[in-house]
């Protein structure tokens, strides 16, 4: 639901992260990694992306997001597996002393800068 | 390759599976490769922003000695009700305050202000019609409050399970509400707020004589998101419940203020 929050900072962090000798340049790609875990709707976020990025160096740009799994360490038998359901238990040992490895990510990665026509 | 960001997030592990590093760290925008257009490296969280200002928040309400609880739900589930009735019982004790949030109305900051607490409202409509608060709307609030005179400070965040869960606002505890009218399943369907909290109250236990609900399903579906968490099983009603909530409440504050 705060896509349209979240849309706006990837453009204002993707817009800043353009090399000083480059501004002017258009973004042609977002590399995005999102968490499964992370509370966004990678459709919802592409279009709130589209809607916000007008008038911008990355107005017509792609998302590219990836999907990161929800990756679990446990604390007791450092058993390490993916949780694939919302069960966040270890499936060796039982025990539910266990660290979250990744699956909260909501990162730009990079951008791509178009390619000049000339 | 040297690729300063990513160095920083691994070694700035914020919460668990959470990396976090700062902008300044971020700014140091590498060029990679080249296929295509060119490609630069910027490895920064999009809640940087956020983040940042929740980190300066919680220094600020370390130094002033400050414990700030926040406190999240569906809407209707009783945050309001809960609150009214913890403050009844805490504010002997500690010196408390109040910041709620609603997307438009007054009528929560009405009704708590009753407790004789300063309570400062926040329409998030001026900050367009948000889902949460985020840690900016919150350091704003504080301009409102004078935390030398406040012990604990209770948040209350948009009736919404899904978004607060992502916003860090410099809190020290997390709480949810689930109230016993929503339905066994939620926990597992909002996982993240149910992982991210400290606590859990399965509130409106009142009504469970007209109800076809199973309360340890519920709580068994709590405990499979979120292993070894307290669950409350609470009235704010009737109160029925409340001592070991507050006791829990009471030893989480006097473990910040000493």
């Amino acid at each position: 639901m705060h896509e349209m929050g979240v849309a706006m900072q990837i453009v204002e962090i993707a817009a800043a992260s353009i090399p000083a000798d480059l501004v002017g340049s258009r973004v042609a790609t977002v590399n995005l990694k999102v968490g499964k875990l992370s509370a966004i709707v990678p459709d919802s976020l592409k279009f709130c992306f589209e809607a916000v990025s007008k008038d911008t160096a990355l107005e017509g740009a792609r998302l590219h997001i990836t999907e990161i799994p929800v990756r679990a360490v446990c604390n007791a038998c450092r058993n390490e597996w993916t949780i694939e359901q919302p069960a966040f238990v270890c499936h060796t040992c039982n025990s539910g002393d266990i660290t979250l490895l990744s699956g909260r990510e909501l990162d730009i990665e990079s951008i791509e800068l178009a390619e000049e026509d000339n | 390759m040297l690729i300063d960001g990513i160095n920083a997030i691994k070694a700035c592990h914020h919460k668990e599976g959470h990396p976090h590093h700062h902008p300044h760290e971020g700014h140091s925008a590498v060029e990679t490769h080249t296929h295509g257009g060119r490609e630069i490296k910027v490895v920064r969280r999009v809640l940087d922003a956020n983040d940042m200002m929740a980190d300066a928040n919680r220094r600020r309400f370390a130094e002033e000695k400050v414990f700030v609880l926040n406190l999240m739900s569906s809407p209707g589930s009783g945050k309001t009700t809960t609150l009214e009735k913890t403050l009844q019982h805490l504010m002997p004790e500690f010196r408390c305050a109040v910041i709620v949030g609603d997307i438009c109305t007054t009528q929560d900051a009405d009704r708590l202000a009753a407790s004789g607490a300063p309570v400062v409202q926040i329409n998030t409509d001026e900050f367009g019609g948000d889902c949460h608060l985020a840690a900016h709307v919150i350091e704003k609030a504080l301009g409102g409050l004078d935390l030398d005179e406040i012990d604990v400070l209770i948040v209350e965040n948009i009736g919404n399970l899904v978004c607060p869960a992502e916003f860090d606002i410099g809190e020290d505890k997390r709480t949810v509400i689930l109230s016993v009218t929503e339905g066994e399943d939620k926990p597992l369907k909002y996982p993240l707020m149910f992982r991210e909290c400290d606590a859990a109250l399965l509130n409106k236990i009142d009504l469970l004589p007209y109800l076809d609900y199973d309360v340890k399903l519920a709580a068994d579906n709590i405990l499979q998101i979120h292993p070894g968490m307290p669950v409350f099983e609470t009235s704010a009603k009737t109160e029925e419940g409340f001592e070991p909530w507050l006791a829990w409440l009471r030893s989480s504050a006097k473990e910040k203020l000493g």
